[in-house]
């Protein structure tokens, strides 16, 4: 299978490293949410896969092979900071852009209107890009990175700045590209959306990746959590129980850790002996947990001050 | 290199589409056949310089004052009045500048105030003749034979450097030669270092980067504004040769003027790509159009100081050895020396000097500017240190 690998990529500014060994891969088809705190490092990852910057060491692989510049010409890119000529025309400015990358200009004249008909800006082709709002900007931004039919996507937070119906619309995109097997990466901070259209996650912290997988995959690596609803349970009941903790006591809900290997039907006797059990759950982190337990572990100001540049 | 031709194409469109271009197009035009109008208006042959009266008795002397003033290089036209009374009245309401009056055996001239200057000398020599003439007759000559004798009478010339005879009107097309590149290479410049910046404040250049190298959209963008302003510069020039010649505020030979607008055209492509190279390299190392003129303002002062020397010292002294020094070096050649070939007179291997030193400078420029630009390029908020846009991979 075709994969986008990025295989211990560092790059240092000055005496502040942005990335350190960071070391993933994004398979044909295949969507992938890029999450980490501001300055973790997303933004250098990506502006390295496209070339935009250099690393100091390490590479990035498509297909086996060191990406050239002839691959990145098949990348579908949206910049961090977003930008387009902003007194030009939106249509000449998207078939400007597919002519860039190499598409013929009768194929660039088709993609563009294909594109802004499906990203609701098919009335806007005429208008200067500085005149219309910035929810339109973003999606003109989002068909520049889509119109030249790339072979791989690399988006820097795609989803912010847009509303409802626009996310539908982009996650439906993005589904789409993966469905015709084009390795699709992209970098958000709403977890929701994340965990509910990435195939696999990867969670950067300090410019490495501390946890990559499917969500299930992430979540199962986690603690376990038991929800148990017994109304005459007094409090400390589950104390004494091996291998379990106590998380919260919460008449008439304990919510408890289990450890790996605990047994949990010795939980649900002990609290079916202080009386009913109305609720016996299992419970695991959410991304949103999860990623807070990841990147709140405390870290070197020095990532911090590089925040801008990340 | 299809790269670069769609970058250089966008940027055609843009700027040619732009009020600000079209505007200064026009304005330029326009100026151009305004100044041969009033040129012709002015300078226009068929003028003479003064009109002097004859009267019956004086009408003898009409035929030496012409050649009088012809010989220190004036027209002067003459014009027989009834009597002398009239004379004297065309005189005082200015229709004549002079009045011969008296016998015609001396020079008796009536004015209104002061005699010119220029007519005296004329007169002066006229008075010599007639004198000369007189004695010539008294000891029994023939004045017409001694006249001829006089006139034939050789001085042998041997010029051990030949001098280049100036003309008026070349040294007027070497100025408007000069301000025509020099405007020329201020108005491109500029729309290159501006452009430059706009892709850098509006972060455009972040997504045109990951489709291109830097090289590709530096050379494009140079290679785009340079065809604009070349034509302008065809237009401007074209028009304004056209305008010369129909108005006869040209009369130099066709091919001269040609000569000077081919020049113009190779100064003003070798100029341009070694100060636009340069202006794109200055302007990646800023972010915002408020900081563009800080930075190109010191290349821009060399194009300036060419212009201002070349315009200030060359109609005085068209030969200036510091203006012939200066217009071989390669920053100040583009702006000297198309004045200088405007003027004519230009020995071949100066001229080849100055080329030659552009088309050595130009590929290096396009090494240390290539580096440079994309070291900065991507590199937004404070200016980029131009040591540091050297060093950095």
């Amino acid at each position: 299978m075709r994969r986008l690998e990025i295989s211990g990529v560092s790059k240092r500014y000055g005496d502040v490293v942005a990335l350190a060994d960071m070391a993933f891969d994004v398979r044909a088809g295949e969507i992938f949410g890029f999450v980490g705190s501001n300055g973790a490092g997303k933004t250098t990852t990506m502006r390295i896969v496209l070339g935009v910057l250099a690393s100091d060491a390490g590479q990035v692989r498509w297909d086996g092979a060191p990406v050239t510049a002839e691959t990145r010409r098949n990348i579908g890119y949206m910049p961090e900071e977003r930008g387009l000529y902003p007194r030009m025309k939106v249509g000449e400015q998207l078939v400007y852009l597919a002519r860039l990358h190499g598409m013929p200009a009768t194929a660039a004249q088709a993609a563009m209107r294909r594109w802004t008909d499906r990203l609701g800006v098919a009335a806007r082709r005429g208008d200067e890009v500085q005149k219309l709002s910035l929810g339109n900007q973003q999606r003109v931004q989002l068909a520049a990175a889509l119109v030249h039919d790339p072979a791989i996507l690399v988006l820097d937070e795609p989803f912010s700045g847009l509303d409802p119906v626009a996310v539908d619309v982009m996650s439906q995109v993005l589904r789409d590209k993966a469905a015709q097997g084009v390795p699709v990466m992209f970098s958000s901070h709403q977890l929701d959306l994340v965990e509910r259209i990435c195939d696999r996650i990867g969670i950067v912290r300090d410019g490495s990746m501390v946890a990559q997988g499917t969500v299930d995959e992430l979540r199962s690596g986690g603690a376990e959590r038991l929800i148990v609803n017994a109304p005459k349970a007094a409090a400390g009941w589950a104390d004494h129980l091996d291998g379990v903790r106590v998380l919260s006591y919460d008449q008439p809900r304990t919510t408890l850790e289990l450890a790996v290997g605990a047994d949990d039907q010795a939980v649900l006797r002990s609290a079916l002996a202080t009386g009913p059990v109305h609720e016996f759950a299992r419970e695991r982190p959410s991304l949103t947990e999860l990623f807070r337990d990841i990147v709140t572990v405390p870290v070197d100001d020095a990532t911090e001050s590089n925040g801008g540049k990340s | 290199m299809s790269s670069v031709w769609l970058v250089a194409q966008r940027e055609i469109l843009a700027r040619a589409r732009s009020k600000a271009f079209i505007i200064s197009t026009v304005v330029l035009v326009v100026l151009i056949v305004a100044l041969s109008i009033v040129t012709t208006l002015v300078g226009g042959s068929g003028h003479s310089d003064a009109t002097v009266g004859v009267t019956g008795q004086t009408a003898s002397l009409s035929a030496p004052l012409s050649a009088s003033a012809k010989s220190l290089g004036q027209t002067v036209a003459t014009r027989t009045v009834p009597d002398e009374a009239t004379g004297r009245a065309e005189v005082n309401s200015g229709k004549l500048d002079a009045l011969l009056v008296g016998d015609g055996s001396t020079v008796q001239v009536v004015v209104k105030k002061d005699l010119d200057t220029k007519l005296g000398n004329v007169l002066h020599v006229l008075a010599g003749q007639v004198a000369f003439n007189q004695k010539i007759e008294s000891l029994g000559g023939d004045p017409a034979e001694v006249n001829a004798a006089v006139a034939a009478a050789p001085v042998r010339v041997t010029s051990l450097q030949r001098p280049h005879a100036y003309n008026t009107q070349q040294l007027v097309l070497g100025i408007i030669a000069g301000i025509l590149i020099y405007l020329s290479l201020l108005l491109s410049g500029q729309m290159v270092a501006q452009g430059v910046v706009e892709e850098k404040s509006s972060r455009v250049v972040e997504l045109l980067l990951s489709a291109i190298r830097p090289w590709q959209l530096m050379a494009g963008k140079v290679l785009g504004l340079g065809i604009v302003g070349f034509l302008q510069m065809v237009v401007v020039g074209g028009v304004g040769l056209i305008a010369g010649l129909a108005t006869g505020a040209l009369t130099i030979p066709a091919s001269a003027a040609v000569g000077t607008v081919v020049w113009l055209v190779v100064w003003y492509v070798l100029g341009f790509l070694a100060y636009a190279l340069t202006f794109a390299a200055a302007a990646a190392t800023v972010s915002r159009q408020e900081d563009v003129s800080g930075v190109i303002t010191p290349i821009l002062m060399l194009v300036v100081v060419g212009y201002v020397l070349g315009i200030s010292i060359l109609p005085g002294d068209p030969s200036s050895g510091l203006i012939e020094t200066l217009s071989m070096l390669p920053m100040f050649a583009p702006t000297l020396m198309p004045m200088r070939v405007a003027m004519g007179g230009v020995p071949v291997w100066q001229l080849a000097v100055a080329v030659g030193g552009m088309v050595v400078v130009i590929p290096l420029l396009v090494l240390l500017s290539a580096r440079i630009y994309r070291n900065a390029v991507l590199r937004s908020g404070a200016r980029v240190k131009l040591r540091e846009a050297w060093r950095a991979a």
